[in-house]
């Protein structure tokens, strides 16, 4: 179970995680995109916890849009409208609820990550965020059917994320600015499933510290 | 480095609000969300053009806003494309009920974000088309990489489909228009030197004084190869190869199809230039370079087209599309045909070009 607090803590942790990994994330970035991710995330999400203020109160669904909604105006970059699409769509099937079941919150992500595909057009191996995010997302459903709870679907889905996260290294990127260096984008972490990772993390470091 | 900026932080707003200033007559500013405007807008029956991207490429876009160019553009910080809320917001400034079309250039941050935007503007009941500009040569396939990305062609494309609107085009003309001339054009980039992004405060990427980076980007992307230095005629000579040489270029784009509300694939496909095609030849400034030199490269591009039985039919020759301080230089040959001359002919009236009126 994740409940309404719960998400509020996420995205607070979230806000100075991406703030402390501002200067990591823009150095992946530099080695193979426009050296602007850490700054662009860190910049989103410290917006968000500003916003969170006014939004805490209401319900999931209202909270994970207007994350949505901030990001998406303040990223700028690839990011930012993925980012925002995952926040809104995960928003959209959360409308209303004060807390998620193991099933609820798969839902959500699993919507979220269809927002990121959708808007992306990225398939698996094109060295994005998807990479981390479908292995991570495969993880936790066989963990939820096994039946774990969601701390335990989680963790499970952060493994599968930083395996994903890592698996981008040898690969050639074919989509987003990286995608120009052809062969010299082999050897690089991609940026995008790193900071999704470090989003998943977050979650699951919430819900254990709580 | 050295810049004529104040803090790194308000380098963009400082520099929009000198251009409100010095070009009252002709636009305005909003900057919660940052948006240029036509100072007259919305123009009654008139489809609006909208389009946007990174700064640090001026004049382009803002200084293309004003009668027969654009209506509104979109100003993200340097090099970094500008969010939905600014589009939308544009949008909603600038449309006079006709319509508003979005020219967007081919970088994933742009053409994510300009989609958002498009998708916010068609849900309000506003009809909207989004074209995409792809003319950068250098870039060889589209399957693997995120395609040619938008370029000199740009700058072209708003000119003609500015004036066409202008002359009362509708909203579907307009982007029939707009797309036929990216799909005739081809551009190719050069760097001599790199440039320096404010709040990065170090050059984008080193480049030894006897060497030149061959096909590059507007940001200091990578080019095709690095090269030892070499004279304007063999540099004029390499470049206009990469345009005329290059074969037929097929790749698929995605356009807001109006009546299904929905995304929809388009295949696209640029022909080769061919003896007896006419061209715009565009000569442009990467901004360290003098308009000298683009006259330099400009007298020998003439000279090569002749000798392949192209005709030049118009010229532009400057800075217009540049990448902050760097020093190199972009050819752009869009093909022409009357419909595209009478509008590249048609007045404009912005700060960046200005003529027939």
């Amino acid at each position: 179970m994740v409940t309404k607090e719960q998400i509020v803590r996420w995205l607070e942790r979230l806000a100075s995680v991406l703030a402390e990994n501002k200067a990591y994330l823009t150095d992946l970035d530099s080695a193979i995109g426009d050296a602007d991710h850490g700054t662009n995330m860190a910049r989103g999400f410290a917006k968000v916890a500003e916003k969170l203020v006014s939004v805490a109160d209401t319900d999931i669904g209202n909270i994970l849009k207007a994350t949505g909604m901030t990001l998406m105006s303040s990223v700028g970059g690839a990011s930012g409208p993925l980012y925002g699409t995952f926040f809104m769509r995960g928003g959209a099937v959360t409308a209303s609820r004060e807390e998620l079941s193991v099933e609820d919150l798969g839902e959500m992500l699993h919507a979220g990550m269809q927002g990121i595909q959708q808007r992306g057009r990225a398939i698996a191996e094109d060295k994005t965020m998807i990479d981390a995010w479908i292995p991570a997302l495969a993880a936790y459903d066989t963990a939820r059917i096994a039946g774990e709870d969601t701390a335990a679907a989680l963790r499970r889905a952060v493994a599968g994320a930083e395996a994903g996260m890592k698996a981008t290294i040898p690969l050639q990127a074919r989509k987003g600015r990286a995608s120009y260096l052809g062969e010299r984008s082999i050897g690089h972490q991609d940026p995008g499933a790193t900071s999704t990772y470090l989003m998943l993390k977050a979650l699951l470091d919430t819900l254990e510290s709580s | 480095m050295k810049k004529l900026i104040n803090a790194v932080e308000n380098v963009v707003r400082e520099q929009l609000e000198g251009m409100a200033s010095a070009h009252a007559d002709v636009l305005k500013v909003s900057y919660e969300p940052t948006f240029i405007y036509r100072a007259d807008a919305p123009v009654a029956n008139k489809v609006a053009l909208i389009s946007g991207g990174g700064s640090g490429h001026e004049p382009m876009h803002g200084g293309f806003v004003g009668k027969g160019m654009l209506d509104a553009a979109c100003p993200g910080e340097v090099f970094t494309s500008p969010t939905p809320d600014q589009m939308y917001a544009a949008g909603s400034a600038v449309n006079s009920g006709a319509g508003v079309l979005y020219i967007v250039k081919n970088y994933t941050g742009d053409v994510l974000n300009f989609e958002a935007a498009a998708e916010m503007l068609a849900g309000e009941g506003v009809p909207v088309q989004s074209i995409l500009i792809d003319d950068d040569a250098a870039v060889k396939d589209s399957l693997y990489t995120a395609g040619r990305r938008g370029v000199g062609a740009t700058v072209i494309t708003e000119k003609i489909t500015g004036a066409a609107a202008e002359a009362g085009y509708d909203l579907l003309q307009c982007a029939d228009l707009c797309r036929k001339v990216n799909t005739s054009s081809r551009s190719i980039g050069v760097a001599l030197t790199s440039c320096i992004v404010p709040a990065a405060g170090k050059p984008t990427f080193d480049l030894g004084d006897g060497e030149f980076e061959f096909g590059i980007g507007i940001h200091g992307e990578p080019g095709r190869r690095r090269l030892p230095m070499a004279s304007v005629d063999e540099i004029t000579e390499m470049m206009a190869s990469a345009i005329l040489d290059d074969g037929v270029y097929t790749r698929t784009v995605r356009e807001w199809d109006q009546a299904r509300g929905e995304w929809v694939d388009k295949e696209l496909v640029n022909a080769p230039l061919r003896s007896g095609d006419g061209v715009i030849a565009f000569v442009n400034s990467m901004g360290g370079t003098p308009v000298s030199e683009l006259y330099a490269m400009y007298r020998k591009l003439s000279g090569l087209l002749d000798a392949r039985g192209i005709r030049i039919a118009r010229n532009l020759i400057g800075p217009y599309i540049t990448s902050l301080e760097m020093q190199g230089a972009s050819i752009t040959l869009v093909k022409v045909d009357d419909e595209i001359l009478k509008f590249w002919d048609a007045p404009v009236l912005t700060p960046g070009l200005r003529w027939g009126v």
